[in-house]
This record gives structure tokens, sequence and C-alpha cells, in this order.
């Protein structure tokens, strides 16, 4: 029983979970439906391993999806291995499997990830003032929750991946021939990379790397202005949270659906 | 233009209560207070309520409207529909004394917790000297005029009592974060967070800035900045290894 409406302490005797009469279920609802529809798309791409990359005969131009990249399984198609293959070609081995499960662990642990599905999935709470249900908690100080603290190692990580995408948008601008070609795809990639960066670098651990750490910003001025501009990116991490997930599924998705001959891509040069 | 409202109010004390209704005028440009008061002059002139200022300075008239913890003074009526039934409470975290006065005193006991700003060893009072850019950061946080609003919504406090003992509350960890960033303190208040006063209890979703009525960012500029803090000292392979290579002890990391 929450203490909100136990009054055995002392509180005032309120039996109501909540006296809020506003539409405080919505925003767990949305981020539920949300969060759930992307893992669902998500996890069925990374195990389909097929139409991750774009090699129909007469497409001149190479996509490489991000849910595949680094593509280092031995079951790649070998253009789409920019770093070479060493992992085996298991069914249940998704073909990224080096950095899908420290991005999947980037995101987890992320700042504002941890309050969406806390409140959504765990309900605690649901909503600020609205009891939750569980009779005990002991939040991130015990494991497993205390492993949130290795963010840092993952956005490390995260970093490094997405250096890889950007590697593979720029390759995308070169045709299988050599020469340069530019089309929508090359758009939607270069344009999930950066929303990607703005990502990673707009999180609570990089403000803190950048100088958040530092008590003398005087001693420090190029920090002091590099956490100034961090900071406000962080405003928006959680905008840049779900901008950077329907960037990833429509990136997918065209790649896909170019990939499999749905649709060809509408070239600018090329 | 006036009319009538209709007010839920909880009167008792800790040994019982209950919700009462009342009728109430409402004029134009007044406040959740304004109606309290005049029920005390009319219908409950025994209402209990603590008020000062009304100007959402004094922290004073913190309860709960419609079940959201505000500032009576700031709550403006016109942001309710005229028909809508208006359930006032006492802050529901902190034992009832009587209607809408709670006793508040966790509060001051988890102040006095926290050991005061402490100088470097050999600098006197009037010796301090600090860059202004140095101590602007933890400036916002001084903008708390302690109405415990965000001590009251916290979770952990308001769903578990046996949590008290541990958890100090967001205003008390945004007190050690504005200690901790202090160019000029030398504690070690980033142990003492995650040890002695609970920062691992907070699951940083973020209620306590929803409802600060100074829009304190509490968890994005205090508390998230102590959790990386304490995960700089106790976790991170990059600063563990900056601080192996270039000999680095604890007093030069609080230097930094």
């Amino acid at each position: 029983m929450s203490s909100t409406t136990d009054a055995s302490t002392g509180r005032a005797q309120i039996s109501e979970r909540t006296l809020r009469t506003d539409r405080w279920w919505l925003s767990p609802l949305l981020n539920v439906a949300g969060l759930g529809a992307w893992v669902i798309y998500a996890t069925v791409r990374v195990f389909m391993q097929s139409y991750y990359f774009t090699d129909l005969p007469g497409q001149q131009y190479s996509y490489l999806t991000p849910f595949y990249s680094p593509c280092f399984s031995v079951g790649c198609t070998p253009e789409a291995s920019h770093f070479g293959q060493f992992l085996p070609d298991w069914w249940w081995l998704p073909y990224a499997a080096i950095s899908l499960p420290f991005l999947l662990l980037f995101r987890l642990t992320c700042y504002y990830y941890r309050k969406a599905y806390y409140r959504a999935f765990y309900l605690s709470p649901p909503a600020c003032a609205v009891a939750e249900p569980h009779k005990k908690y002991t939040g991130e100080t015990r494991f497993p929750l205390l492993a949130q603290n290795l963010h840092r190692y993952f956005f490390y990580f995260a970093g490094l991946v997405t250096l890889v995408n950007t590697y593979d948008a720029v390759v995308a601008f070169i045709n299988k021939d050599g020469s340069f070609g530019f089309g929508l795809g090359n758009i939607i990639l270069v344009a999930n990379v950066v929303l990607l960066w703005l990502y990673t670098i707009s999180c609570h651990s990089c403000r803190s790397i950048i100088g958040g750490r530092l008590n003398h910003f005087s001693k420090h001025p190029v920090r002091y202005k590099l956490w100034g501009q961090v900071s406000v990116l962080n405003g928006k991490h959680m905008q840049l949270a779900w901008t950077t997930l329907a960037s990833l599924a429509i990136t997918d998705f065209y790649i896909m659906a170019v990939s499999a001959g749905w649709w060809g891509d509408p070239r600018i040069v090329g | 233009m006036s009319y009538w409202a209709h007010f839920r109010v909880w009167r008792g004390d800790s040994d019982k209560g209950e919700l009462v209704d009342y009728p109430a005028e409402v004029n134009e440009g007044e406040v959740v207070l304004d109606i309290i008061h005049r029920l005390q002059q009319t219908e409950a002139q025994d209402l209990a309520v603590r008020w000062n200022c009304k100007a959402g300075k004094c922290g004073s008239c913190s309860m709960e409207i419609n079940g959201r913890p505000r500032l009576a003074c700031m709550t403006r009526m016109n942001t309710f529909a005229e028909d809508e039934v208006v359930t006032v409470t006492p802050l529901r975290t902190f034992p009832v004394i009587r209607d809408l006065v709670t006793d508040v005193s966790f509060n001051y006991t988890k102040a006095r917790e926290i050991p005061s700003f402490a100088p470097p060893e050999g600098v006197e009072p009037g010796e301090y000297r600090m860059q202004q850019v140095d101590v602007e950061r933890s400036q916002e946080f001084r903008k708390c005029i302690e109405c415990y609003l965000c001590q009251n919504t916290c979770h952990v406090v308001r769903d578990h009592e046996e949590n008290k003992e541990a958890f100090a509350g967001p205003r008390y960890l945004m007190r050690i974060a504005e200690l901790d960033m202090h160019p000029l303190d030398s504690a070690d208040r980033q142990q003492a967070a995650q040890e002695e006063h609970g920062l691992g209890y907070c699951n940083i979703t973020k209620c306590c800035t929803e409802v600060c009525p100074e829009h304190i960012k509490i968890t994005d500029n205090a508390l998230i900045p102590l959790k990386e803090r304490v995960v700089d000292r106790k976790y991170d392979p990059v600063v563990w290894l900056g601080n192996k290579l270039f000999r680095r002890g604890e007093a030069a990391n609080k230097n930094r």
C-alpha cells in the first residue's frame, strides 16, 4: 500500500490514489504506445536479416541501414561490410550484434528514457502526485538499477557507433562505379546522422564530461563555452530522443523499401 | 464579474478528517488563497491554513489543489472552469496538524543533516575570492523559497514513508549539489550524497522540477549533475585513467 493513502503515519486521511482531475494518464499511455511500437519494429527488423542494403540489379547507389551497421556477420553482403566480417551467420544473431546491444543500453540508461519508462512501464510514479502501486521502492541504489550509472560507458561507445554511421552516410555518396551520386536516400541518411549526433552530444553525461564536472569555469574558458552550448542542446534532449527514434525508423524503412524494390530512390545527381 | 464556485476542502486532524463542500464567491483576479480566506470569513471560521506573503515568495501556502501540489497564492481561479469542483487538501507527504496545515519538520531535520559550507583550510572569512562565472550556476538553486512542494511530490517519500530516514529529498540533494559545485567548498559532498543522503533513490522522474514554483530545473541542473559527479568519481574509466596518469588525488579533483 502506498503511504499516500495510508494515514497511519499521521498524514491526512484521504483514500484516493490521486485527486488530480486532468488527463495525467495520457503521457504514460503515449510513452507505452510510442516506445512499444518502436521496440517491436526494431526487433523485427534486426532479426529479418534482409533488405538492409540496396543492391538490386541496376541500382548504382548503395545505402546501408543503421540497424545493420557495422555489418560484421559473414552473412552480410560483402559490399555492406565496411569493417570486415567475423561474426557467425546465425538466425538469432543480428548482423550488427556488436553495436546494437550498446546502442540499446545507451538509450536504456539515458536520463530521459529512464524518466519515460519509469513512469510509463514501472508506474514509479505513473505521474506526479499519483500514488504508485509498489509496496517497496529502493530506486537506483541496488542491482540491477544501480547499473544505470554505467550510462557513461555506453555514451562513449555510442559516440563510436555514430562515427560509423557518419562513415556510412558519406560512403553512400559514392556509386558502385566510383562516381559521385546523390539522391533522396542520401538526404535521409545525412539527416539521420545529424540528429544522432545532436542526441548523443546533448546527453547529460556529455554535458558533465564537457564541463559540468568543473568547479572553476574561469580556469577553463573553452570548456565553459562548450558546456554552455551542450547545455542548450541538453534542454532539447527529450525532443531529440524521440526525433532520433523516428529518424532511425524512417531511415531503415526507406532503405528496406528501396532494397525490396517497393520504390526507387529519386536521384538528384547520378 | 463574480460567480459561485464549488470548493471541497479537507477538514480534520491526524486522527480523522474528510472533504467538506463549501460554496464560495469568486471575484475577478482572485487566487485560491483568496477563496480560502473568504471561507474563513464566512463558512468555516476555524479553518486552519498557513500563509504569509501572498506573493509566491515565502513558500508558506503550499497545498494540493485538484490533486496537484501548488502554492495557493499563485493559483489563479481563472485557470478553473466556473462549474469545476475545486478540491483543496493538505500536503499528503507530511503529517497533518489540522485542516490544511502540515508538520514539515522532516525538512528541517534533513537540512540539519547537511554539513554547511566548508572553506579550504587557512582561508578565513573575508578572504574568500571567486569569479562570478564560477558561482552563477549554483545561484539558480538559491532561488528556492523552501515551499517543500518538491519534497512533497517526490514519490520516494510520498509513497514510501520508510524511505524518509535514508532519503534527503530533492530540495536537500539540490543543496548538496550547490555546495559541491561551489569553487571554495572543500568538503566531500559526492560520497555523502550517495551514501548518506540517498541520491541513488532518485529515479529522475522530474516531478520536483514540474512542481517548483520558482521554475528551478532541479533534476537537470542539480540532481543529474550530482549523479554524474558521483559517476565521475566511482565509475568513469577515463577519469580514473586521467587521475592515475597525472597522479591527481581527491584534493585536486575537488579543485578542478
